[in-house]
C-alpha cells in the first residue's frame, strides 16, 4: 500500500541572531491512507513546526534545511509556492488550536467556505453554498442554514472549531494536520470534536496527524504514535505497543506523570528538570540531563533503532519491556 | 468529623451589566433594552473539613472560578455567607478579619499574568509577610530563602524578574507567594492547566508535599477530571452555576448519579482506552444570561423527563456523603 505521506530526515532550523534553533532536527515517519498518527510532545519539542513544515508554512528566519517530505510520492519540501497553493486547503488541510487563526473575523462563514471551494475547483456559487452547508451539517452544527450567515464572533469556541474543521474537510483532502485542535475546549466539546474528526476520516479515508501534548487523547484516537523531544522523534510505533511497553526513558516518564485511576493519591512519577533550551542543546542525547539511565554512552547521539514495529533513539532503552 | 474549616451557605453571585446613559434613554423610549444579569453562582452550599482536598469540577462558564474567588474573598457574595473556622467572614472586623483573610490564599491559572513583571522575585514573595509583620525587614531575606527552598526554587535566583523563569518555575513563585503569609487554606484555580505534562506532575507532587508539611486544606478548581481524581478527597461538580453532584472521590468516579457527571466521565480521554469511539453528549452549555428552566442540564440530558424542564431539582442525599441534584436520582443507570 502506498503511503499518503513520507517524511524522512526532515530538519527545520531557525536562523536567529541568538543562534540556530534546531526546532526539527531529523524527523522520519510515514502515514498511510485512513491512518491516524498522534504526534506527541511538550512545548518546544518541535511538534507544531513539523506540521507547519509539511504544509509549507515555515517563514524566515526558519527554513527546511534538509530532508524530504513526499506527499503521495511527490516531493513537496521547499516546493515552489504555486505547487503548495494547489495543495494547501485542497489535498492537505490544517486545523489549528485557535480557530480564529483559520477564520477571518470580518467575513461571514458562507463567504469563507465558498471561497475555499472556488479557490480549488470550478464550482458554481450555488453548488458551493450547498456543499458548504452540507459539510457544516456533517460536523454536527445545528441549523447549518442559519450558521452559514453568521460571523465567527457570533459562534461559540466549539462551533468555531467545527467551522474550521468543516472548512478543512470541504475539498475532501487526503491528509489533515490537526494542531492541538481541542486543547482550548471543554471536555464535552472535546469529545464531540474528536468524534466528528474520527467519523470524517473514517468516511473519506483521509490520513490524520493529530498533534497534541495530551497522551490520553492520543490513546483514544490514534493508530500510531510518535513521541517528540527537542526536535527529534525519540520513540514511535503502534499505539498499544508504545503506551503499554514504552522503551525510551522519556516516554516512560511522560506516561508515569499522567494521573490515572491506578495511582490515585500516590506521588506521580516526575521527570527531573525541564526541557532544554533549543538554542543550546547538549551534545549527544538531548534527554541525558533528565534521564535516570544516563551513562557515558549518552555523550554520543543515539541512532534510531528498529525493533519489531517500534523505533526508538536511546542507548539504554527499557528493553525488558520491548522483549516481553 | 471535625468542624468544617470552611463552609459556604447558600452563596449566590450575580453580575449585572448596568445600562449606560444611552441605554437608559432608549429604555425610557421603550426600545426594550434592559439590564443583563448573569447568575454566575446560584445558591451553592458546601463545607470543607480541615486537611481535606476538595476538587471543584466543571466546564467553562459553570461558575467554578467565581465561586473560588468568593471563597478567597476577592468577590463578595451577592447572597449567602462564607464561614471560616465557624465565623462569618463578612461580619469580622479588625485583626480577626485580617487573620481570616491571610489564612485563605489563592493560586491562579496563568503564571504569566499573576506575577507583577516589574517586581523581583524576592519582593513578590517577601512583600506581604513584611507588611503583615510575619517577618522583619531585616529577616525578610532569610524568610524568602526558606520559602523558595520549600517550593523547590533555588534561592540564589531571588534577584531575578518573573520573565526570567519558565512556566513551571513561575507557578512555584505563585505558590511561594501564597505560602509566605502562612495560610491554612489554598484556593487553586486551574493552577496546573497551563503547564506541560512533565511539569504538571512536579507541581501536583509539590501540592501534595506541602499539604503534609503545612497541614493545608485545598479547594482545587479544575476542568481536568484525571487530575482531580488523583489529588482530591471529595469532588464537587458544578453546571451552570449550580452544584449538581458532590461526594467522596470514589463515589463520584465509580458510582456517579447525575447524568452530567456520567457524561463528563465518559468523555474524558484516558490512557487505558484505545481507539475508542467517542460518543458525545449533544449540544453546548447554554448561555448563563438565560439559563434553561428547571434543571439546567435538561436540554442536553439523554434521560430528561417532563418534570426536568419544570422544576429545578434540589440536592438530595443518595448515600452517605453523596448528594446529587437530579429528579431521576440515578434511576436511569
Amino acid at each position: 500500500m502506498s503511503k499518503t505521506l513520507e517524511v524522512s530526515g526532515l530538519k527545520t532550523h531557525f536562523f536567529m541572531r541568538a543562534g540556530v534553533a534546531k526546532a526539527v532536527d531529523g524527523v522520519d515517519f510515514s502515514i498511510g491512507p485512513g491512518e491516524v498518527m498522534g504526534l506527541v510532545g511538550e512545548s518546544g519539542s518541535g511538534k507544531s513546526i513539523t506540521g507547519f513544515s509539511i504544509i509549507g508554512l515555515i517563514d524566515p528566519p526558519g527554513r527546511i534545511v534538509e530532508g524530504s517530505i513526499r506527499f503521495k510520492g511527490a516531493e513537496i519540501a521547499n516546493a515552489p509556492e504555486e505547487t503548495l497553493r494547489t495543495l494547501r486547503g485542497n489535498r492537505i488541510a490544517m486545523i489549528f488550536q485557535d480557530p480564529m487563526m483559520t477564520l477571518n473575523p470580518v467575513l461571514r462563514v458562507d463567504t469563507q467556505m465558498i471561497e475555499a471551494l472556488q479557490a480549488h475547483k470550478k464550482i458554481g456559487r450555488h453548488d458551493a453554498w450547498t456543499k458548504a452547508r452540507d459539510t457544516l451539517g456533517l460536523v454536527g452544527i445545528p441549523a447549518p442554514d442559519e450558521r452559514m450567515r453568521a460571523y465567527p464572533h457570533q459562534l461559540s469556541g466549539g462551533m468555531r472549531q467545527r467551522v474550521a474543521i468543516a472548512t478543512a474537510f470541504l475539498n475532501e483532502p487526503d491528509l489533515i494536520i490537526a494542531d492541538e485542535p481541542t486543547t482550548a475546549l471543554d471536555v464535552t466539546i472535546q469529545g464531540q470534536i474528536i468524534h466528528e474528526a474520527q467519523e470524517l476520516c473514517r468516511r473519506s479515508g483521509a490520513s490524520l496527524i493529530w498533534i497534541t501534548h495530551d497522551l490520553a487523547v492520543v490513546a483514544g484516537i490514534a493508530d500510531h504514535i510518535s513521541v517528540m523531544y527537542a526536535g527529534r522523534i525519540v520513540e514511535q510505533g503502534d499505539i498499544d505497543d508504545v503506551i503499554d511497553r514504552p522503551a525510551h526513558p522519556y516516554t516512560v516518564g511522560l506516561l508515569g506523570s499522567v494521573p490515572t485511576a491506578n495511582n490515585r493519591g500516590q506521588k506521580l512519577y516526575q521527570i527531573r528538570g525541564m526541557a532544554p533550551n533549543i538554542l543550546a542543546l547538549p551534545t549527544g542525547c538531548a534527554f541525558k540531563e533528565r534521564c535516570p539511565r544516563r551513562s557515558p554512552d549518552c555523550e554520543t547521539s543515539p541512532e534510531a533503532t528498529t525493533r519489531g514495529e517500534k523505533i526508538y533513539r536511546c542507548h539504554h532503552p527499557h528493553l525488558e519491556a520491548v522483549e516481553a | 468529623m471535625s468542624a468544617p474549616l470552611l463552609e459556604i451557605r447558600n452563596v449566590s453571585k450575580r453580575f449585572v451589566r448596568r445600562l449606560d446613559l444611552a441605554g437608559k434613554i432608549a429604555s425610557r423610549l421603550g426600545a426594550g433594552v434592559s439590564e443583563e444579569t448573569v447568575h454566575a453562582v446560584d445558591n451553592v452550599s458546601f463545607s470543607i473539613a480541615k486537611g481535606e482536598v476538595v476538587g471543584l469540577v466543571g466546564e467553562s462558564g459553570c461558575g467554578k472560578s467565581t465561586l473560588g474567588r468568593v471563597v478567597a474573598g476577592i468577590h463578595k457574595p451577592t447572597e449567602g455567607q462564607v464561614f471560616f473556622e465557624g465565623q462569618d467572614v463578612a461580619a469580622l472586623t479588625g485583626a480577626r478579619k485580617r487573620e481570616a483573610t491571610l489564612a485563605i490564599q489563592m493560586i491562579f491559572q496563568d503564571p504569566f499574568a499573576s506575577l507583577n513583571p516589574r517586581m523581583r522575585v524576592e519582593d513578590i514573595i517577601g512583600e506581604a509577610p513584611v507588611y503583615h509583620g510575619l517577618t522583619t525587614r531585616a529577616g525578610a531575606a532569610s524568610y524568602v530563602d526558606e520559602i523558595m527552598t520549600k517550593v523547590g526554587l533555588d534561592p540564589s535566583l531571588k534577584k531575578r524578574y518573573p520573565h526570567q523563569f519558565s512556566g513551571g518555575q513561575r507557578q512555584r513563585i505563585g505558590i511561594a507567594r501564597a505560602l509566605a503569609v502562612k495560610p491554612k487554606f489554598l484556593v487553586c484555580d486551574e493552577a496546573i492547566a497551563a503547564l506541560d505534562v512533565s511539569i504538571q506532575a512536579q507541581v501536583i507532587n509539590l501540592f501534595m508535599d506541602l499539604r503534609e508539611e503545612f497541614d493545608l486544606t485545598y479547594l482545587f478548581i479544575s476542568h481536568d477530571l484525571s487530575v482531580v481524581e488523583h489529588i482530591a478527597d471529595r469532588v464537587v461538580i458544578m453546571y451552570l452555576g449550580r452544584v449538581v453532584e458532590s461526594a467522596g472521590t470514589e463515589n463520584v468516579f465509580e458510582r456517579p448519579v447525575h447524568p452530567y457527571t456520567s457524561a463528563l466521565l465518559a468523555e474524558a480521554p484516558r490512557l487505558d482506552q484505545r481507539k475508542r469511539a467517542f460518543v458525545p453528549i449533544k449540544g453546548e452549555i447554554p448561555s448563563p444570561l438565560e439559563p434553561p428552566h428547571g434543571c439546567h442540564f435538561h436540554p442536553r440530558c439523554p434521560h430528561a423527563v417532563p418534570e426536568c424542564s419544570a422544576d429545578p431539582p434540589a440536592l438530595e442525599t443518595v448515600r452517605t456523603d453523596h448528594v446529587a441534584a437530579c429528579h431521576l436520582r440515578g434511576r436511569f443507570v
